[in-house]
Protein backbone atom coordinates (compact mmCIF):
# COMPACT_ATOMS: atom_id res chain seq x y z
CA UNK A 1 0.00 0.00 0.00
CA UNK A 2 1.40 3.22 -1.16
CA UNK A 3 2.25 5.74 2.44
CA UNK A 4 -0.49 8.38 2.99
CA UNK A 5 -1.02 10.95 5.35
CA UNK A 6 -3.20 10.37 7.87
CA UNK A 7 -5.28 13.21 10.47
CA UNK A 8 -8.39 13.20 12.20
CA UNK A 9 -11.36 15.89 11.77
CA UNK A 10 -13.39 16.52 14.55
CA UNK A 11 -16.23 18.38 13.11
CA UNK A 12 -17.81 19.05 9.69
CA UNK A 13 -15.92 22.34 9.08
CA UNK A 14 -12.49 20.10 9.56
CA UNK A 15 -14.10 17.52 7.15
CA UNK A 16 -14.55 20.22 4.13
CA UNK A 17 -11.57 21.86 4.46
CA UNK A 18 -9.46 18.02 4.52
CA UNK A 19 -11.61 16.93 1.08
CA UNK A 20 -10.65 20.64 -0.53
CA UNK A 21 -7.16 19.86 -0.89
CA UNK A 22 -6.53 17.13 -3.59
CA UNK A 23 -5.91 13.34 -3.21
CA UNK A 24 -6.85 13.49 0.06
CA UNK A 25 -9.95 11.25 0.84
CA UNK A 26 -12.21 10.41 3.52
CA UNK A 27 -12.36 7.19 5.77
CA UNK A 28 -14.66 5.75 7.94
CA UNK A 29 -15.11 2.23 8.35
CA UNK A 30 -12.78 1.49 5.55
CA UNK A 31 -14.22 -1.84 4.65
CA UNK A 32 -13.44 -1.36 1.39
CA UNK A 33 -11.40 1.62 0.67
CA UNK A 34 -8.49 0.20 3.08
CA UNK A 35 -8.88 -3.28 0.62
CA UNK A 36 -8.52 -1.01 -2.89
CA UNK A 37 -6.09 0.87 -1.50
CA UNK A 38 -4.08 -2.53 -0.03
CA UNK A 39 -4.59 -3.80 -4.30
CA UNK A 40 -3.81 -0.27 -5.73
CA UNK A 41 -6.96 0.44 -7.15
CA UNK A 42 -6.53 3.91 -5.34
CA UNK A 43 -4.08 5.52 -3.90
CA UNK A 44 -4.63 8.37 -1.81
CA UNK A 45 -1.94 10.94 -0.81
CA UNK A 46 -4.30 11.59 2.63
CA UNK A 47 -6.93 9.89 4.58
CA UNK A 48 -9.05 11.85 7.10
CA UNK A 49 -10.69 9.75 9.14
CA UNK A 50 -14.35 11.12 10.56
CA UNK A 51 -14.90 8.53 13.11
CA UNK A 52 -14.72 11.28 15.41
CA UNK A 53 -17.83 13.08 14.33
CA UNK A 54 -20.97 12.76 16.26
CA UNK A 55 -22.74 11.30 13.12
CA UNK A 56 -23.54 7.59 14.55
CA UNK A 57 -27.19 8.65 15.91
CA UNK A 58 -30.64 6.81 14.67
CA UNK A 59 -33.27 9.41 15.56
CA UNK A 60 -37.09 9.56 15.09
CA UNK A 61 -38.22 12.19 13.54
CA UNK A 62 -41.78 13.86 13.13
CA UNK A 63 -41.67 12.27 9.62
CA UNK A 64 -39.40 9.61 9.32
CA UNK A 65 -36.20 7.99 10.69
CA UNK A 66 -32.91 9.65 10.39
CA UNK A 67 -29.52 7.29 10.46
CA UNK A 68 -26.61 8.98 10.79
CA UNK A 69 -23.78 8.54 8.07
CA UNK A 70 -21.58 7.21 11.25
CA UNK A 71 -23.84 4.26 12.49
CA UNK A 72 -22.61 0.75 11.76
CA UNK A 73 -24.24 -1.66 9.82
CA UNK A 74 -24.67 -3.79 12.57
CA UNK A 75 -26.04 -0.94 14.99
CA UNK A 76 -28.60 -0.48 12.15
CA UNK A 77 -29.64 -3.90 11.59
CA UNK A 78 -30.30 -4.73 15.03
CA UNK A 79 -31.78 -0.97 16.18
CA UNK A 80 -35.31 -1.08 17.85
CA UNK A 81 -36.85 1.23 15.72
CA UNK A 82 -34.89 0.11 12.21
CA UNK A 83 -36.47 -3.12 13.00
CA UNK A 84 -40.01 -1.88 13.74
CA UNK A 85 -40.20 0.84 11.42
CA UNK A 86 -38.16 -0.15 8.74
CA UNK A 87 -37.82 -3.94 9.10
CA UNK A 88 -36.56 -4.19 4.86
CA UNK A 89 -33.68 -2.18 5.55
CA UNK A 90 -32.63 -4.49 9.15
CA UNK A 91 -33.10 -7.83 6.48
CA UNK A 92 -30.64 -5.75 3.72
CA UNK A 93 -28.22 -5.19 5.95
CA UNK A 94 -28.14 -8.34 7.47
CA UNK A 95 -27.96 -10.08 4.23
CA UNK A 96 -24.79 -7.70 3.57
CA UNK A 97 -21.24 -8.93 3.94
CA UNK A 98 -20.35 -10.55 7.38
CA UNK A 99 -20.67 -9.61 11.17
CA UNK A 100 -17.29 -8.21 11.09
CA UNK A 101 -17.90 -6.08 8.05
CA UNK A 102 -20.75 -5.32 9.29
CA UNK A 103 -19.15 -4.26 12.84
CA UNK A 104 -17.12 -1.92 10.52
CA UNK A 105 -18.78 -0.43 8.02
CA UNK A 106 -21.24 2.88 8.09
CA UNK A 107 -24.17 3.54 6.68
CA UNK A 108 -22.15 6.93 4.40
CA UNK A 109 -19.49 4.15 3.34
CA UNK A 110 -22.12 1.52 2.30
CA UNK A 111 -23.44 4.01 -0.21
CA UNK A 112 -19.88 4.84 -1.58
CA UNK A 113 -18.47 1.23 -1.40
CA UNK A 114 -17.21 0.93 -5.69
CA UNK A 115 -18.40 -1.91 -7.36
CA UNK A 116 -17.00 -5.96 -7.44
CA UNK A 117 -16.52 -5.97 -11.02
CA UNK A 118 -13.19 -8.34 -10.95
CA UNK A 119 -12.24 -6.23 -13.77
CA UNK A 120 -12.12 -2.99 -11.85
CA UNK A 121 -10.30 -4.72 -9.06
CA UNK A 122 -7.31 -5.96 -11.05
CA UNK A 123 -5.07 -3.06 -12.13
CA UNK A 124 -3.87 -5.39 -15.33
CA UNK A 125 -7.17 -5.71 -17.13
CA UNK A 126 -8.51 -2.66 -19.03
CA UNK A 127 -11.54 -0.86 -16.44
CA UNK A 128 -13.21 2.64 -17.63
CA UNK A 129 -14.04 3.37 -14.09
CA UNK A 130 -10.51 2.76 -12.92
CA UNK A 131 -8.61 3.71 -15.39
CA UNK A 132 -10.94 6.20 -17.97
CA UNK A 133 -10.45 5.63 -21.25
CA UNK A 134 -8.91 2.32 -21.46
CA UNK A 135 -12.10 0.31 -22.04
CA UNK A 136 -14.00 -1.97 -20.29
CA UNK A 137 -12.97 -5.92 -19.89
CA UNK A 138 -16.02 -7.11 -18.59
CA UNK A 139 -18.31 -6.00 -21.75
CA UNK A 140 -16.85 -9.19 -23.97
CA UNK A 141 -14.88 -11.17 -20.87
CA UNK A 142 -16.92 -12.65 -17.83
CA UNK A 143 -19.45 -11.08 -17.10
CA UNK A 144 -21.70 -13.31 -15.68
CA UNK A 145 -21.72 -10.78 -11.94
CA UNK A 146 -22.76 -7.90 -14.15
CA UNK A 147 -25.12 -5.79 -15.22
CA UNK A 148 -29.02 -6.03 -17.25
CA UNK A 149 -30.37 -2.89 -16.62
CA UNK A 150 -28.70 0.86 -17.36
CA UNK A 151 -25.28 -0.23 -18.74
CA UNK A 152 -23.45 1.20 -21.23
CA UNK A 153 -20.62 0.49 -23.60
CA UNK A 154 -18.43 1.55 -21.41
CA UNK A 155 -19.30 -0.12 -18.56
CA UNK A 156 -21.64 -2.68 -17.30
CA UNK A 157 -20.70 -3.20 -13.63
CA UNK A 158 -23.42 -3.37 -10.71
CA UNK A 159 -23.54 -1.53 -7.22
CA UNK A 160 -22.87 -4.53 -4.56
CA UNK A 161 -24.97 -3.12 -1.93
CA UNK A 162 -27.78 -4.47 -0.16
CA UNK A 163 -28.47 -1.75 2.31
CA UNK A 164 -28.61 0.79 -0.64
CA UNK A 165 -31.37 -1.14 -2.71
CA UNK A 166 -33.81 -1.27 0.63
CA UNK A 167 -33.21 2.77 1.15
CA UNK A 168 -33.68 3.41 -2.84
CA UNK A 169 -37.03 1.32 -2.12
CA UNK A 170 -37.98 2.84 0.80
CA UNK A 171 -37.91 6.90 -0.73
CA UNK A 172 -34.88 7.77 1.48
CA UNK A 173 -33.22 11.12 1.63
CA UNK A 174 -29.62 11.46 1.43
CA UNK A 175 -28.78 14.38 3.67
CA UNK A 176 -25.15 16.59 2.15
CA UNK A 177 -22.81 19.00 3.42
CA UNK A 178 -20.93 21.38 1.29
CA UNK A 179 -19.77 24.35 0.96
CA UNK A 180 -23.10 26.06 0.84
CA UNK A 181 -24.54 24.75 3.58
CA UNK A 182 -26.67 21.13 3.87
CA UNK A 183 -28.71 19.71 0.58
CA UNK A 184 -30.84 17.10 0.57
CA UNK A 185 -31.26 14.34 -2.47
CA UNK A 186 -33.53 11.74 -3.14
CA UNK A 187 -31.44 8.44 -2.64
CA UNK A 188 -32.30 7.19 -6.22
CA UNK A 189 -30.80 9.77 -7.41
CA UNK A 190 -27.61 9.38 -5.33
CA UNK A 191 -26.08 7.19 -7.74
CA UNK A 192 -25.89 7.54 -11.05
CA UNK A 193 -26.12 5.49 -14.26
CA UNK A 194 -22.24 4.91 -15.68
CA UNK A 195 -22.77 6.46 -19.19
CA UNK A 196 -19.95 7.71 -20.60
CA UNK A 197 -18.25 8.79 -16.98
CA UNK A 198 -18.55 5.28 -15.41
CA UNK A 199 -15.27 6.42 -13.11
CA UNK A 200 -18.37 8.53 -11.39
CA UNK A 201 -20.69 6.19 -8.96
CA UNK A 202 -23.07 8.73 -7.97
CA UNK A 203 -23.41 12.69 -7.50
CA UNK A 204 -21.74 13.51 -4.11
CA UNK A 205 -19.63 16.43 -4.97
CA UNK A 206 -15.55 15.60 -4.15
CA UNK A 207 -16.26 18.75 -1.59
CA UNK A 208 -18.83 17.04 -0.23
CA UNK A 209 -19.89 15.07 3.07
CA UNK A 210 -22.76 13.02 3.57
CA UNK A 211 -24.39 13.21 6.98
CA UNK A 212 -27.01 10.95 7.02
CA UNK A 213 -30.25 9.64 5.79
CA UNK A 214 -33.73 9.78 6.01
CA UNK A 215 -36.39 7.84 5.53
CA UNK A 216 -40.05 8.66 6.02
CA UNK A 217 -42.65 6.58 7.69
CA UNK A 218 -44.56 4.75 6.02
CA UNK A 219 -47.28 1.50 6.00
CA UNK A 220 -44.53 -1.24 4.70
CA UNK A 221 -43.20 -2.89 7.85
CA UNK A 222 -45.67 -5.26 7.93
CA UNK A 223 -45.40 -6.79 4.56
CA UNK A 224 -41.72 -6.36 3.69
CA UNK A 225 -39.32 -8.79 2.47
CA UNK A 226 -35.70 -8.91 1.28
CA UNK A 227 -34.87 -11.69 -0.88
CA UNK A 228 -30.60 -12.09 -2.29
CA UNK A 229 -29.83 -14.89 -4.49
CA UNK A 230 -26.05 -15.64 -4.45
CA UNK A 231 -23.81 -18.22 -5.17
CA UNK A 232 -23.71 -19.57 -1.41
CA UNK A 233 -26.08 -18.96 1.43
CA UNK A 234 -24.06 -16.38 3.26
CA UNK A 235 -21.45 -13.72 3.04
CA UNK A 236 -21.17 -13.38 -0.89
CA UNK A 237 -22.74 -10.39 -3.31
CA UNK A 238 -25.83 -10.32 -5.14
CA UNK A 239 -26.53 -12.21 -8.27
CA UNK A 240 -29.87 -10.64 -7.88
CA UNK A 241 -31.44 -9.29 -5.03
CA UNK A 242 -34.99 -7.75 -4.47
CA UNK A 243 -36.49 -5.37 -1.96
CA UNK A 244 -40.24 -5.43 -1.57
CA UNK A 245 -42.69 -3.41 0.20
CA UNK A 246 -46.61 -3.59 0.09
CA UNK A 247 -49.09 -1.65 1.91
CA UNK A 248 -52.04 -3.93 2.25
CA UNK A 249 -56.02 -3.56 2.79
CA UNK A 250 -56.69 -6.87 3.34
CA UNK A 251 -55.58 -8.85 -0.07
CA UNK A 252 -55.66 -5.27 -1.81
CA UNK A 253 -52.65 -3.47 -2.64
CA UNK A 254 -52.69 0.16 -1.83
CA UNK A 255 -49.13 0.98 -2.98
CA UNK A 256 -45.62 -1.14 -3.22
CA UNK A 257 -41.69 -0.13 -3.24
CA UNK A 258 -39.58 -2.59 -5.47
CA UNK A 259 -35.82 -2.40 -5.98
CA UNK A 260 -33.08 -4.39 -7.21
CA UNK A 261 -29.59 -5.15 -6.73
CA UNK A 262 -26.93 -6.77 -8.58
CA UNK A 263 -28.71 -5.90 -11.72
CA UNK A 264 -27.67 -2.15 -12.17
CA UNK A 265 -24.96 0.68 -11.82
CA UNK A 266 -27.35 1.73 -8.58
CA UNK A 267 -29.91 0.15 -7.23
CA UNK A 268 -32.62 0.16 -9.60
CA UNK A 269 -35.89 0.98 -8.31
CA UNK A 270 -39.04 -0.71 -10.36
CA UNK A 271 -41.52 2.20 -10.63
CA UNK A 272 -43.43 0.17 -13.86
CA UNK A 273 -43.99 -2.87 -11.80
CA UNK A 274 -45.23 -0.46 -7.89
CA UNK A 275 -47.73 1.60 -10.32
CA UNK A 276 -49.11 -1.83 -12.27
CA UNK A 277 -49.26 -3.27 -8.57
CA UNK A 278 -51.01 -0.21 -7.00
CA UNK A 279 -54.97 -0.82 -6.17
CA UNK A 280 -54.28 -4.69 -7.57
CA UNK A 281 -55.15 -7.82 -5.32
CA UNK A 282 -52.01 -9.60 -4.44
CA UNK A 283 -51.90 -12.83 -6.15
CA UNK A 284 -48.74 -14.74 -7.85
CA UNK A 285 -50.24 -14.18 -10.90
CA UNK A 286 -50.24 -10.48 -10.26
CA UNK A 287 -46.82 -10.61 -9.13
CA UNK A 288 -45.73 -12.31 -11.89
CA UNK A 289 -46.98 -9.78 -14.25
CA UNK A 290 -45.72 -7.21 -11.93
CA UNK A 291 -42.20 -8.70 -12.84
CA UNK A 292 -42.58 -9.00 -16.61
CA UNK A 293 -43.14 -5.44 -16.71
CA UNK A 294 -40.02 -4.73 -14.67
CA UNK A 295 -37.63 -6.77 -16.93
CA UNK A 296 -38.40 -4.17 -20.27
CA UNK A 297 -35.37 -3.10 -21.79
CA UNK A 298 -33.50 -5.80 -19.70
CA UNK A 299 -29.89 -6.51 -21.57
CA UNK A 300 -28.01 -9.52 -20.74
CA UNK A 301 -24.04 -9.83 -21.69
CA UNK A 302 -22.28 -13.28 -22.94
CA UNK A 303 -22.38 -15.06 -19.55
CA UNK A 304 -25.43 -12.91 -17.57
CA UNK A 305 -28.64 -14.10 -19.50
CA UNK A 306 -29.43 -16.38 -16.52
CA UNK A 307 -30.30 -12.92 -14.91
CA UNK A 308 -33.18 -12.84 -17.33
CA UNK A 309 -35.10 -15.58 -16.11
CA UNK A 310 -33.57 -15.50 -12.19
CA UNK A 311 -34.72 -11.56 -11.65
CA UNK A 312 -38.35 -12.02 -12.82
CA UNK A 313 -38.69 -14.89 -10.49
CA UNK A 314 -36.93 -13.44 -8.10
CA UNK A 315 -39.39 -10.28 -7.85
CA UNK A 316 -42.15 -12.43 -7.76
CA UNK A 317 -40.93 -14.70 -4.76
CA UNK A 318 -40.10 -11.48 -3.06
CA UNK A 319 -43.70 -10.24 -3.48
CA UNK A 320 -44.89 -13.85 -2.44
CA UNK A 321 -43.20 -13.13 0.82
CA UNK A 322 -44.62 -10.09 1.68
CA UNK A 323 -47.57 -10.73 0.95
CA UNK A 324 -47.49 -13.49 3.59
CA UNK A 325 -48.29 -15.73 0.32
CA UNK A 326 -44.76 -17.72 0.24
CA UNK B 1 1.39 -5.36 1.32
CA UNK B 2 4.12 -4.52 2.62
CA UNK B 3 6.57 -6.85 3.64
CA UNK B 4 10.25 -6.90 5.81
CA UNK B 5 11.77 -6.25 2.93
CA UNK B 6 10.18 -2.75 1.59
CA UNK B 7 9.79 -1.72 4.84
CA UNK B 8 11.98 1.67 5.28
CA UNK B 9 15.07 1.05 6.93
CA UNK B 10 16.41 3.49 9.48
CA UNK B 11 18.65 5.33 6.82
CA UNK B 12 15.95 5.80 4.74
CA UNK B 13 13.52 7.41 5.98
CA UNK B 14 12.94 11.71 4.84
CA UNK B 15 12.87 11.92 9.27
CA UNK B 16 16.19 11.54 8.97
CA UNK B 17 17.03 12.51 5.48
CA UNK B 18 15.74 16.60 6.41
CA UNK B 19 16.71 16.11 10.14
CA UNK B 20 18.63 18.88 11.56
CA UNK B 21 18.96 19.64 14.93
CA UNK B 22 16.44 22.08 14.86
CA UNK B 23 13.99 20.13 13.25
CA UNK B 24 14.59 17.61 15.33
CA UNK B 25 13.82 19.57 18.34
CA UNK B 26 10.81 20.49 16.24
CA UNK B 27 9.81 17.57 15.63
CA UNK B 28 10.31 15.98 19.64
CA UNK B 29 7.91 18.89 20.35
CA UNK B 30 5.27 17.88 18.40
CA UNK B 31 5.56 14.46 19.44
CA UNK B 32 4.84 15.42 23.26
CA UNK B 33 1.85 17.71 22.21
CA UNK B 34 0.51 14.68 20.88
CA UNK B 35 -1.25 13.11 24.63
CA UNK B 36 -1.79 8.94 24.10
CA UNK B 37 -5.51 9.68 25.39
CA UNK B 38 -8.60 9.40 22.84
CA UNK B 39 -9.29 12.66 24.35
CA UNK B 40 -6.45 14.38 23.63
CA UNK B 41 -6.14 12.65 20.17
CA UNK B 42 -9.20 14.77 19.55
CA UNK B 43 -7.63 17.93 21.15
CA UNK B 44 -4.62 17.18 19.02
CA UNK B 45 -6.92 17.62 15.86
CA UNK B 46 -8.50 20.29 16.69
CA UNK B 47 -5.16 22.44 17.19
CA UNK B 48 -4.29 20.80 14.03
CA UNK B 49 -1.17 18.97 15.52
CA UNK B 50 -2.17 16.05 13.55
CA UNK B 51 -1.68 17.37 10.46
CA UNK B 52 1.46 18.83 11.40
CA UNK B 53 2.88 15.34 12.70
CA UNK B 54 1.13 13.94 9.04
CA UNK B 55 3.37 16.26 7.48
CA UNK B 56 6.70 15.91 9.39
CA UNK B 57 6.80 11.96 10.00
CA UNK B 58 5.69 8.93 8.29
CA UNK B 59 4.98 7.11 11.82
CA UNK B 60 2.45 8.39 14.28
CA UNK B 61 1.98 7.73 17.51
CA UNK B 62 -0.39 4.55 18.32
CA UNK B 63 -1.72 4.28 22.11
CA UNK B 64 -3.91 1.08 22.53
CA UNK B 65 -4.65 -1.46 25.31
CA UNK B 66 -4.18 -5.73 24.16
CA UNK B 67 -5.16 -8.03 26.23
CA UNK B 68 -4.92 -5.64 28.77
CA UNK B 69 -1.72 -4.54 28.24
CA UNK B 70 -0.95 -1.04 27.26
CA UNK B 71 1.08 -0.28 24.19
CA UNK B 72 2.76 2.83 22.58
CA UNK B 73 3.94 2.49 19.23
CA UNK B 74 5.08 4.64 16.83
CA UNK B 75 2.99 2.89 13.23
CA UNK B 76 2.73 4.12 9.45
CA UNK B 77 -0.46 5.09 9.32
CA UNK B 78 -0.65 2.27 6.23
CA UNK B 79 0.24 -0.74 8.67
CA UNK B 80 -2.79 -2.69 9.60
CA UNK B 81 -3.90 -3.90 13.09
CA UNK B 82 -3.00 -7.12 11.75
CA UNK B 83 0.31 -6.44 11.32
CA UNK B 84 1.29 -3.78 14.10
CA UNK B 85 0.17 -7.01 16.15
CA UNK B 86 1.76 -9.95 14.10
CA UNK B 87 5.10 -7.53 12.58
CA UNK B 88 5.26 -5.26 15.63
CA UNK B 89 4.16 -7.09 18.49
CA UNK B 90 5.05 -10.62 17.74
CA UNK B 91 1.80 -11.80 19.03
CA UNK B 92 1.32 -14.41 15.83
CA UNK B 93 -1.93 -15.85 17.10
CA UNK B 94 -3.95 -13.69 14.80
CA UNK B 95 -3.60 -14.84 11.23
CA UNK B 96 -3.42 -13.47 8.20
CA UNK B 97 -5.19 -15.40 5.58
CA UNK B 98 -6.90 -13.02 2.65
CA UNK B 99 -5.24 -10.18 4.10
CA UNK B 100 -8.51 -8.68 1.73
CA UNK B 101 -11.17 -9.54 4.41
CA UNK B 102 -12.67 -12.26 2.88
CA UNK B 103 -12.12 -15.25 5.26
CA UNK B 104 -12.23 -13.91 8.75
CA UNK B 105 -8.73 -15.84 9.78
CA UNK B 106 -7.43 -11.89 11.48
CA UNK B 107 -10.82 -11.73 13.45
CA UNK B 108 -10.19 -9.46 16.54
CA UNK B 109 -12.18 -8.14 19.18
CA UNK B 110 -12.05 -3.87 19.24
CA UNK B 111 -14.21 -2.50 22.38
CA UNK B 112 -15.76 -5.74 22.20
CA UNK B 113 -17.10 -6.34 18.69
CA UNK B 114 -15.43 -8.74 16.21
CA UNK B 115 -13.31 -6.58 13.34
CA UNK B 116 -11.17 -8.25 10.65
CA UNK B 117 -8.44 -6.88 11.59
CA UNK B 118 -6.88 -6.87 8.48
CA UNK B 119 -9.01 -4.20 7.08
CA UNK B 120 -8.72 -2.19 10.15
CA UNK B 121 -5.73 0.75 10.24
CA UNK B 122 -3.88 0.52 13.53
CA UNK B 123 -3.93 4.42 13.93
CA UNK B 124 -7.66 4.38 13.99
CA UNK B 125 -7.73 2.19 16.91
CA UNK B 126 -5.85 4.47 18.76
CA UNK B 127 -7.46 4.62 22.22
CA UNK B 128 -9.25 1.63 22.17
CA UNK B 129 -8.84 -2.16 23.73
CA UNK B 130 -7.96 -5.11 21.31
CA UNK B 131 -8.82 -8.71 22.55
CA UNK B 132 -7.08 -11.63 20.52
CA UNK B 133 -6.58 -15.19 20.97
CA UNK B 134 -3.52 -14.78 23.06
CA UNK B 135 -6.01 -12.87 25.55
CA UNK B 136 -8.39 -15.33 25.97
CA UNK B 137 -6.98 -18.15 28.35
CA UNK B 138 -6.33 -17.21 32.00
CA UNK B 139 -2.89 -18.54 32.38
CA UNK B 140 -3.26 -22.04 31.99
CA UNK B 141 -6.87 -22.04 31.57
CA UNK B 142 -8.31 -21.71 28.88
CA UNK B 143 -11.19 -20.13 28.08
CA UNK B 144 -14.71 -22.54 27.29
CA UNK B 145 -14.95 -21.71 23.75
CA UNK B 146 -11.28 -22.98 23.22
CA UNK B 147 -12.13 -26.03 25.49
CA UNK B 148 -14.87 -26.82 23.64
CA UNK B 149 -13.14 -26.58 20.16
CA UNK B 150 -10.76 -29.16 21.41
CA UNK B 151 -13.56 -31.32 22.38
CA UNK B 152 -15.55 -31.36 19.39
CA UNK B 153 -12.33 -31.21 17.19
CA UNK B 154 -13.18 -27.59 15.87
CA UNK B 155 -11.02 -27.63 13.17
CA UNK B 156 -8.22 -29.68 11.09
CA UNK B 157 -5.16 -27.52 9.86
CA UNK B 158 -5.97 -24.64 12.33
CA UNK B 159 -5.23 -22.09 10.44
CA UNK B 160 -8.58 -19.88 10.64
CA UNK B 161 -8.95 -21.61 14.34
CA UNK B 162 -7.89 -18.28 15.90
CA UNK B 163 -10.15 -16.18 13.66
CA UNK B 164 -13.38 -19.04 14.38
CA UNK B 165 -12.83 -18.99 18.03
CA UNK B 166 -12.99 -15.07 18.18
CA UNK B 167 -16.14 -14.45 15.89
CA UNK B 168 -17.87 -17.79 17.77
CA UNK B 169 -17.32 -15.73 21.61
CA UNK B 170 -19.19 -12.85 19.81
CA UNK B 171 -21.73 -14.88 18.44
CA UNK B 172 -22.79 -16.04 21.21
CA UNK B 173 -22.05 -12.60 23.09
CA UNK B 174 -24.19 -10.53 20.90
CA UNK B 175 -26.92 -13.10 21.35
CA UNK B 176 -26.55 -14.76 17.69
CA UNK B 177 -26.27 -18.93 18.15
CA UNK B 178 -30.17 -19.12 19.07
CA UNK B 179 -30.00 -22.05 16.49
CA UNK B 180 -27.44 -24.01 13.87
CA UNK B 181 -29.12 -22.01 11.71
CA UNK B 182 -28.17 -18.46 13.04
CA UNK B 183 -24.87 -19.42 14.27
CA UNK B 184 -24.11 -20.54 10.42
CA UNK B 185 -25.61 -17.33 9.38
CA UNK B 186 -23.00 -15.25 12.03
CA UNK B 187 -20.29 -17.36 11.67
CA UNK B 188 -19.83 -17.07 7.62
CA UNK B 189 -17.40 -14.76 8.19
CA UNK B 190 -15.33 -16.94 9.19
CA UNK B 191 -14.08 -19.60 6.18
CA UNK B 192 -13.12 -23.09 6.96
CA UNK B 193 -11.11 -24.70 4.13
CA UNK B 194 -10.50 -28.05 5.85
CA UNK B 195 -14.62 -28.09 6.25
CA UNK B 196 -14.79 -28.39 10.03
CA UNK B 197 -17.99 -26.58 9.69
CA UNK B 198 -20.49 -28.76 11.74
CA UNK B 199 -17.94 -29.56 14.41
CA UNK B 200 -17.65 -25.62 15.26
CA UNK B 201 -21.24 -25.51 15.40
CA UNK B 202 -21.19 -28.25 17.59
CA UNK B 203 -18.36 -26.49 19.68
CA UNK B 204 -20.20 -22.76 19.80
CA UNK B 205 -23.61 -24.53 20.61
CA UNK B 206 -22.01 -26.68 23.66
CA UNK B 207 -20.91 -23.36 25.22
CA UNK B 208 -24.04 -21.35 24.56
CA UNK B 209 -25.73 -24.57 25.88
CA UNK B 210 -23.52 -24.28 28.91
CA UNK B 211 -24.37 -20.89 29.64
CA UNK B 212 -21.05 -19.82 31.64
CA UNK B 213 -20.48 -16.03 31.41
CA UNK B 214 -18.09 -16.41 28.47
Amino acid sequence: MKQFQYTRAVNQQGVLDAIAKPGTKIIAGGTNLVDLMKRGVTAPDKLVDINYLPLKGITATKTGLHIGTLALNSVVSENSLVVAKLPLLSMALKAGASPQLRNMATVGGNMMQRTRCTYFYDTTMPCNKREPGTGCGAVEGYNRMHAIFGASPQCIAVHPSDMCVALAALDAQVIIAGKKGEKRMPFVDFHRLPDDHPELDNHLGKDELILGVEIPDNNFAKNSYYLKVRDRQSYAFALVSVAAGLDLDGSTIRSARLAMGGVAHKPWRLFEAEKFLAGKTASEDTFKQAAQLAMQGAKAYEYNAFKLKLAPAAITEALKHAAGLA
Amino acid sequence: MENKKNRPKPGDQTEVKDSSRREFLKKSALITAVALTPASAVVAAEKHVDERIAEAFEKMPLHLEINGVAHSLMVEPRSTLLDILREQLDMTGTKKGCDLGQCGACTVHVDGHRVNSCLTLGIMVNGKKVTTIEGLAKGDQLHPMQEAFLKHDGFQCGYCTPGQIMSAVACIREGHANSELEIREFMSGNICRCGAYPNIVNAIQEVKEGGMAI
